[in-house]
């Protein structure tokens, strides 16, 4: 808990030092219209559990995405470092209509997360296959195992060096050794 | 009941959900374990637990659902979704295809309601580049949706029939569904897997008359709805086979993410069209419908109900439908008419450009939901400035509604987890995608 609180206060005075906004302890950003906030691995539980104590009953949605190949900037508020995968989890708060989407980082060589099933047990099966596609463990899930994929399946498909274009493509003809 | 101003208490859902999926409601248990099982010699007694497969080819699990079933004689204790078996990699192959492309591509998700998934990749890719429809196609899209929103719970009504044993009704609703699909047709040029909603406006302005056949259709369509009323509404059989069966309550819906006529059933009045108004709907007048049990009738009741609420609109969309452009007239992301292509060697290569390398979206990401028949449908899109998405989501209703299964089939007899397969109308089409 202790780290937590730790990696909370320095993300406060990260966000003093920027002069950006906060709420539950995450910077805030504007993406067309929607409320953004930007966690790390380390705060990502806490900023989730005040968001669920604040009213933000139902868990719409959660996924991945890889950004290895990502040709653009990704410069992100309040001085937090873009990582390969971001877990993106997406609320709602049915009494004030509100939604808000938290972007965290997770690092590609220590790809786990806590899982928010104790906060909202929906996101089991969004998690898991957040885990299937691009191998993010999510702590204390109660089933962490693949859920689109077979069982005994081999890689994680949306990964950005899975498969397509990854195995390359030999055009000239195989040197004939017989 | 309408939403106060308290905050609804769902931790309890939350704790009751959890506890239950250790002993009570969820099984969790890998192919190989179940495999172990099977081939163990000393089980199962005559009084113990037995694992059943229920799928994936089985005729009322709506395609390639499959279930594993914890059984204690006829009751089913714990139960397990596998799903899976009709994936084919959409969010992937959405990498590979243009914006443009991207709509032939979602429209196949969802095949009951093909509209639903193209107007939010619309939106979302709207949202990224800024862009305004035209009026006119935002009131065809509202309607293309709404029909879609008919024909998609007529579909519900013949297989929840059929899965009930009013194997008539099967017969009925397909053929009401097949009156919308013709209009579909006649817009479009396809019955289903349309590629007409697209990013900047629609495909093609309506077709001459296109009034009176919706006129037709509203005509045509009351009196059959009372018919199915009077199969099924009033019917003690069929009260007696859903009524009390499958219920889930509020806070555990909330809970278990789950939306659309899931969550209404429980009397929870949450709808994205009237709570987060999209396209025009804050113009248009209809109703919620909520239940009150959480049960199977509770959700057959609101289908049933939500194709006359989709009527009253279709209704209004006919008296306010607006003159003007089908899409929006931005040369970047529209083509030139097909009659220029003719005069002008721009023209020609102005739609060539488009429909080769597409059109560029601004870097960004953005999250576009619609109501969708089967709860929210949600798009979340991230491009990194080319003309491909860099990451396409799809927040499939059915993929999450699927985790409520277990919970509504607790402690119900085999008999009834076919009514609730059929009542939480899961498309596997968007569940694997």
């Amino acid at each position: 808990m202790s780290d937590e609180t730790a990696a909370a206060e320095e993300a406060e005075a990260v966000a003093e030092e920027a002069a950006v906004d906060l709420r539950f302890g995450a910077v805030v950003s504007k993406s067309h219209g929607d409320v953004v906030l930007h966690a790390s691995v380390e705060t990502y539980l806490e900023v989730c559990s005040e968001a669920r104590a604040d009213g933000f009953d139902q868990l719409i949605d959660l996924t991945a995405v890889d950004y290895l190949t990502y040709a653009g900037e990704r410069a992100l508020p309040g001085g937090l470092t873009p990582e390969r995968f971001e877990v993106v989890t997406s609320l709602i708060n049915h009494v004030r209509r509100e939604r808000i989407r938290i972007r965290t980082q997770v690092s590609a060589d220590e790809p786990t997360i806590p899982s928010l099933f104790d906060l909202w047990p929906g996101s089991e099966y969004l998690e898991r296959e957040a885990f299937d596609m691009f191998g993010i463990t999510f702590s204390d899930h109660p089933d962490m195992s693949r859920v689109l994929m077979p069982e005994d399946w081999v890689g994680h498909p949306l990964r950005k060096d899975y498969a397509v274009g990854a195995i390359p493509v030999q055009f000239k003809a195989a040197s004939n050794e017989r | 009941m309408t939403i106060t101003d308290e905050t609804p208490e769902t931790v309890d859902g939350a704790a009751r959900v959890r506890q239950r999926g250790d002993d009570a409601a969820v099984l969790r248990l890998s192919e190989a374990q179940a495999a172990a099982i099977g081939t163990d010699a000393t089980t199962p007694d005559d009084d113990e637990r037995v694992l059943l497969n229920m799928g994936p080819s089985h005729p009322s699990t709506h395609g390639v659902l499959r279930l594993m079933l914890e059984m204690e004689g006829e009751t089913v204790i714990r139960s397990k979704p596998v799903v899976g078996y009709l994936h084919t990699g959409m969010e992937k192959q959405a990498e590979q295809l243009t914006f443009l492309q991207g709509c032939t591509n979602v429209t196949r998700m969802d095949y009951a309601s093909p509209f639903f998934t193209e107007l939010a990749f619309s939106l979302a890719t709207e949202k990224l580049l800024d862009i305004e429809v035209p009026e006119r196609a935002v009131w065809i899209r509202m309607l293309m949706s709404e029909l879609n929103r008919i024909s998609s719970h007529l579909l519900f009504m013949a297989t929840n029939g059929m899965d009930l044993g009013a194997v008539s009704m099967m017969i009925y609703g397909w053929r009401e569904r097949e009156e919308v699909l013709r209009f579909f047709e006649k817009v479009t040029g396809l019955r289903m897997n349309h590629n007409y909603i697209r990013p900047g406006g629609v495909a093609a302005d309506l077709p001459d008359g296109w009034k009176g056949e919706i006129e037709a259709l509203l005509e045509l369509l009351p009196p059959r709805l009372e018919e199915y009323d009077v199969l099924m509404t009033g019917q003690p059989i069929w009260r007696e086979r859903l009524q009390g069966v499958g219920t889930l309550n509020t806070d555990e819906a909330l809970a278990l993410s789950a939306t659309g006529p899931i969550l209404r059933s429980t009397g929870y009045a949450w709808d994205l069209r009237r709570d987060q108004p999209y396209l025009a709907y804050d113009e248009v007048d209809f109703d919620v419908i909520v239940g009150t049990y959480g049960d199977c009738y509770d959700r057959y009741a609101i289908r049933l109900n939500e194709i006359r609420e989709s009527m009253r609109i279709v209704e209004q969309i006919l008296d306010k439908m607006p003159l003007g452009d089908y899409r929006v007239q931005d040369k970047k992301v529209t083509p030139p008419p097909r009659i220029r292509i003719d005069q002008s060697m721009e023209a020609l290569i102005h739609h060539f450009k488009i429909f080769t390398e597409g059109f560029k979206v601004p870097e960004g990401e953005a999250y576009a939901c619609v109501e969708s028949p089967r709860g929210e449908l949600g798009i979340y899109m991230v491009s990194d400035g080319s003309s491909t998405p860099y990451r396409m989501h799809v927040r499939g209703p059915s993929f999450i509604n699927v985790q409520t299964m277990p919970h509504l089939m607790r402690e119900s007899l085999i008999a009834d987890a076919v009514a609730i397969i059929s009542s939480v109308d899961p498309i596997m089409g968007e569940v694997d995608r």
